[in-house]
């Protein structure tokens, strides 16, 4: 039974070029890119030259781009670092419902340390309203993150209209206030260029573009003072110490350059995806799609079936050879619903029966109608067991 | 989380899932927590289960917790078949991830209640 991959939100495969670039780094050219000697320059070499592609690809200066382990870390390094250096007293952070853990478990952890936070709601369609962003804004206020497309619904944040706002607002003020976005789940789809958002800090991943795990940036635009939150060597401006994850930087930097060409898939996915949502819409009653529909990144769908539990859906799709995930609260440890599809105040039930797909360049129409074909299936065994009909 | 064989040979080939439509006992209950519903219908002679069916709303864990207890009250005396624990259904599962254990609370409660709903008819 051949296998399909359905969830490149969770993580894509690595491409072939990026792995060829990354090849030699491994066995051959294995120096640290510290090192004053030849084997260390040939690394340093690298890792600059990946930071030239990144820094083209947002539209940024080199020395802007700050290589992490990944989001999370530059996420982290974000949030903690511009409080860390903030000389206000009682700082405060505005930030939305529904985003990654990245962000919302630092703003909790924050919140234990006396940092105010704002989490703004979004509508039921899954976006942040700008004004509902100006509005919870204080004039104690340092920073304003907001995912640029969620992971869940893949709904596209309004960054380049709050980073306006943002930069209005500064005109005026007594203390700035920097804006932060995580892009994470936005590079191989939208629009990014920094000047353009309008964004101080933005973080990015390596693994969701066909780049390797364990690698990622947090740009950081220049005269921006933000406290490491390691410490170590002089790496990375001392923002970041540790030595250089030479084969990932080289892999992220081959990925960033990819992404260009890759545009040209987005097309294609974005028809695989609307076939998908029109032929399951009709082939299963009482089917929702969560999320708005046109504001969204070309390869997410998610949708809701009303009294299929998704857990037991994902399971049955695995079993049939798909990989795709859930928001069910049985599948989250905390048995809670996703707190994504609660903030855009969809019932429980049918948060219970939440199926996310996010498709990817390597998917065939084939792979789409085999689930097509499948997947309704499923969800009228399901059905058929339940109590409620 | 990784669930055992024997709860995902459960899931896939369910025991005595379905209804049972003249049911002497019917017993409903649900999991505020994370929305499951489960239903088992018994029936009953000479006080022991003779026949008993279920329909589940839930997860893997939920359906296999569902479809091993009708096997192990299938057949028992009332009194035995309401004394089967949580434990003994996570036991005869091969173990449950943690964050799973409530499901078999909700497969022991359903049972109990079909129990209780047939008791209470026949007082009556
Ligand atoms: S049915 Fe929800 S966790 Fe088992």
């Amino acid at each position: 039974m051949p296998k399909i991959y359905f969830d490149h939100s969770a993580t894509t495969p690595l491409d072939q070029w990026v792995f060829e670039a990354m090849k030699p780094y491994f066995t051959k050219d294995y120096g640290n890119a510290s090192s004053m000697h030849s084997f260390g320059q040939i690394a340093a070499k690298a890792i600059d030259q990946s930071r030239l592609s990144i820094a083209k690809f947002l539209n940024c200066l080199p020395e802007e781009v700050i290589f992490t382990s990944g989001a999370t870390e530059a996420d982290n390094i974000a949030l903690q670092g511009i409080v860390k250096a903030s000389k206000i007293n009682n700082p405060h952070i505005v930030t939305t419902q529904i985003e990654h853990p990245a962000i919302l478990e630092v703003c909790r952890d924050l919140e234990k340390q006396g940092v105010g936070v704002t989490y703004v709601p979004v509508t039921k369609k899954g976006i942040v309203k700008v004004n509902d962003i100006k509005r919870a804004i204080k004039p104690n206020t340092i920073l304003i993150s907001v995912m640029y497309v969620n992971n869940e619904v893949g709904t596209i944040q309004p960054i380049s209209e709050i980073g306006k706002l943002v930069d209005q607002l500064n005109t005026k003020r007594k203390n700035r206030i920097y804006f932060h976005t995580d892009a994470v789940q936005a590079v191989n789809y939208c629009e990014m260029n920094v000047n353009k958002l309008g964004v101080d800090l933005l973080s990015i991943s390596g693994h969701k573009i066909y780049g390797p795990k364990g690698v990622g940036v947090l740009y950081i635009k220049k005269n921006i003072k933000l406290k490491p939150i390691e410490y170590g060597g002089h790496h990375e401006l001392g923002i970041r110490p540790g030595t250089y994850n030479v084969v990932g930087i080289v892999g992220l930097g081959r990925a960033i350059e990819l992404v260009k060409v890759g545009k040209k898939n987005n097309q294609k996915i974005k028809k695989l995806r609307d076939y998908l949502i029109k032929e399951i819409s009709k082939k299963i009653p009482n089917t929702k799609v969560n999320g708005d529909i046109k504001n969204r990144v070309a390869s997410n769908v998610n949708f809701s079936f009303k009294n299929a539990e998704g857990e037991s859906v994902m399971l049955m799709l695995d079993m049939e050879g798909f990989a795709v995930s859930t928001g069910s609260a049985c599948s989250s440890g905390s048995l809670e619903p996703s707190h994504v599809l609660t903030s855009m105040q969809i019932p429980n039930d049918l948060a219970h029966g939440s199926l996310r797909i996010t498709l990817g360049k390597q998917n065939t129409k084939n792979e789409v109608d085999r689930l097509i074909r499948i997947l309704p299936k499923i969800i009228q065994r399901l059905r058929q067991m339940s109590p409620i009909k | 989380m990784q669930y055992s064989k024997i709860v995902m040979d459960h899931f896939k080939n369910p025991h005595n899932q379905g209804v049972i439509k003249n049911a002497d006992g019917v017993g409903e209950t649900g999991n505020p927590m994370c929305g499951d519903m489960m239903k088992v219908y018994i029936k009953v002679k000479d006080d022991k289960i003779i026949d008993i069916k279920f329909e589940t709303l839930g997860c893997a864990a939920a359906i296999a917790c569902s479809s091993i207890l009708t096997d192990m009250a299938k057949g028992q005396p009332l009194e035995k078949a309401k004394n089967i624990s949580k434990a003994d259904i996570v036991k005869k599962l091969g173990n449950l991830p943690t964050s799973k254990i409530h499901c078999s609370v909700l497969a022991h409660e359903a049972l109990a209640e079909a129990i209780y709903n047939y008791q209470s008819k026949v007082i009556n």
